[in-house]
């Protein structure tokens, strides 16, 4: 059911919230037992809100799941982690929350995620497995795992998840549903859970392009919290979503489309984009040349961020705490080593050698200027397309379990999304059908559009055409 | 795949500025995969960068500061509830500085 829909039905009495929510509970007890997605709900607080909730606003008494890495004061954060997962218990709101809080949802329910938001499956969870609801044997895809399967099964009108190398986009492709993720200083990353911190967004993943923009609309903007969210307007989502796509250029860039990626994929993509085409769009080939390098700048500065992030769990102020250290050194050393799960170490460590003396100018320094490549790339591009198609994964949705230990592997699936996270871009997936698995099931595949900074509005009207 | 070699020492050295204890085997399970990925990283090594600014965050926000007024801080009863372990209002951690 769409939000606006929702919204009338609250306003004009057909349905309460306290019934929206007991709708919602009934679905995780009855279904969620098999996907996996909630990690928890808090019926009796939600309704609590509900009770008081203004439903003339916005979003007026409509619940929304939120990625268990954002802070909800009073319910826990475990960012899917063994670390957090023992006693946290947030002690304030993200700003994205308060936002949705100010603009009349209410918050229900904590939703699985890869641990510190570091993979592409959730399979990374230390806590239990997503399977993504269009076939239970396959990964929803990550690290929103949680989030767009939750929107995918119905047991979520909408959710919030978080992009850093393509995880709102992702698992949206992955499930079927709508994934954004906005440039990087359009939404406040304050009460959010830090995995690398120059590439991390909130987004929402929702049924429809519209839903997208309503919440996108209800958490854009400036926030004195976070020094890296920008002080700019914000636009009307609503007001352009249906101006469509009449004489706007999207670049096809032939990089997004060579070897690697699966042919199925590629045809339902190209099918979107002769879509947008008999819509009124041009398309244009266009190259961007950096695109090689994205995966390998990626995975040296996201680890050096993560490992300078992570330095904060050391079993002192909150989280797991080794029991009985003979001092401070070992009580940081054993807590981490029995907190965390082997991607995420594995990313400390990655990260904490390519940031070492010696090593810190090959690796992280050569990395940040060939982010500088990709970002000019883009920005290239931006001068002769409004926006760019292509794939949002090379493949769709993979069997549980296929890169158990193959992380290089795994990180190679990445290749479609990332660069838009070091360029500071915003994106979105919308579903471009299906493709039929060797077993016969249908897999849903993404369209992915990316947009120059802070052209969200731009990007969700090409979205609605595609859709 | 890759040419670059990380012995267990060095990998026991990183692990201890990461402040992390590995077991034996996943030294061993991470050594592999540690020359995997950076073999694969690598390439931009063969990239010329050089007069390349580098890129430190994707958006133009430099030196912005918060207006130097009060607010409320977080609620102190709340953030001690997540210590594990405290003691007369304050977070408890073992002994930092040794006995002569």
């Amino acid at each position: 059911m769409s939000l606006l829909s929702l919204r009338e039905q609250l306003r004009s009495g057909a349905v309460t919230p306290e019934a929206l929510l007991d709708d919602l509970a009934a679905k995780i007890s009855a279904g969620d037992g098999q996907i996996g997605a909630y990690l928890s709900h808090d019926l009796a607080a939600a309704k609590a809100e509900a009770a008081t909730v203004d439903l003339s606003l916005p979003l007026g008494g409509i619940p929304i799941a939120i990625k268990d890495n954002m802070n909800v004061l009073g319910q826990p954060c475990t960012c899917g982690s063994k670390f957090l997962s023992e006693n946290y218990v947030s002690p304030y709101d993200a700003t994205v929350i308060k936002k949705l809080r100010a603009a009349g949802a209410i918050p229900f329910g904590r939703l699985n995620m890869d641990e510190f938001a570091m993979g592409s499956s959730t399979e990374n969870s230390a806590l239990q497995v997503t399977r993504n609801p269009r076939d239970l044997e396959r990964v929803p895809g990550g690290s929103s795992g949680g989030s767009a399967a939750s929107v995918a099964a119905g047991s979520a009108f909408a959710a919030l998840g978080s992009d850093t190398g393509g995880s709102i986009r992702q698992p949206a492709s992955h499930c079927g549903v709508v994934g954004l993720k906005p440039s990087y200083g359009r939404v406040s990353r304050y009460g959010l859970v830090a995995f690398a911190s120059s590439l991390d967004q909130i987004g929402p993943i929702t049924n429809t392009v519209e839903d997208a923009a309503i919440v996108l609309q209800a958490i854009a903007g400036y926030d004195p919290l976070d020094s890296t969210s920008l002080d700019l307007p914000v636009p009307d989502y609503l007001a352009t979503l249906n101006d469509g796509v009449k004489g706007l250029k999207l670049g096809l860039p032939k990089e997004y489309f060579g070897e690697g990626i699966d042919p199925q994929v590629r045809a339902r993509v190209m099918a979107a984009a002769e879509k947008l085409a008999a819509a009124g769009a041009e398309l244009v080939e266009i190259s961007l040349p950096h695109t090689e390098y994205a995966v390998a700048t990626y995975y040296v500065i996201a680890p050096a961020e993560a490992s300078s992030n992570l330095s904060r769990f050391d079993g002192v102020r909150y989280g797991h705490r080794a029991k009985d250290p003979a001092d401070l050194d070992e009580l940081y050393r054993r807590s981490r080593e029995e907190g965390f799960g082997p991607e995420v170490k594995r990313r400390i460590i990655l990260g904490t050698y390519v940031l070492s003396s010696g090593y810190h100018d090959a690796y992280y320094t050569t990395a940040q200027k060939v982010r500088t490549l990709i970002r000019r790339d883009f920005e290239t591009a931006f001068q002769s397309v409004d926006a760019i198609l292509s794939p949002v994964a090379p493949t769709a949705a993979r069997k549980l379990g296929e890169f158990a230990n193959d992380p290089l592997h795994e990180y190679l699936s990445d290749i479609f999304t990332l660069s838009a996270n070091l360029a500071g871009i915003c994106g979105i997936s919308v579903p471009a059908g299906t493709i039929t698995s060797d077993a016969g099931t249908e897999l849903p595949v993404g369209l992915q559009i990316l947009g120059p900074h802070f052209e969200e509005a731009k990007l969700l009207r090409i979205a609605k055409v595609a859709e | 795949m890759s040419n670059t070699h990380i012995d267990d020492r060095t990998l026991r050295n990183i692990a201890n500025l990461a402040r992390l204890e590995l077991s034996e085997e996943e030294t061993a399970v991470f050594r592999g995969q540690l020359e995997d990925i950076l073999g694969y990283v690598d390439a931009i090594s063969k990239l010329d960068v050089s007069g390349i600014e580098p890129t430190s965050y994707p958006a133009p926000v430099f030196d912005r500061m918060r207006e130097d007024v009060p607010h409320e801080s977080l609620d102190r009863e709340a953030v001690l509830r997540n210590a594990p372990e405290q003691a007369q209002h304050q977070i408890r951690v073992p002994k930092v500085i040794a006995e002569a």
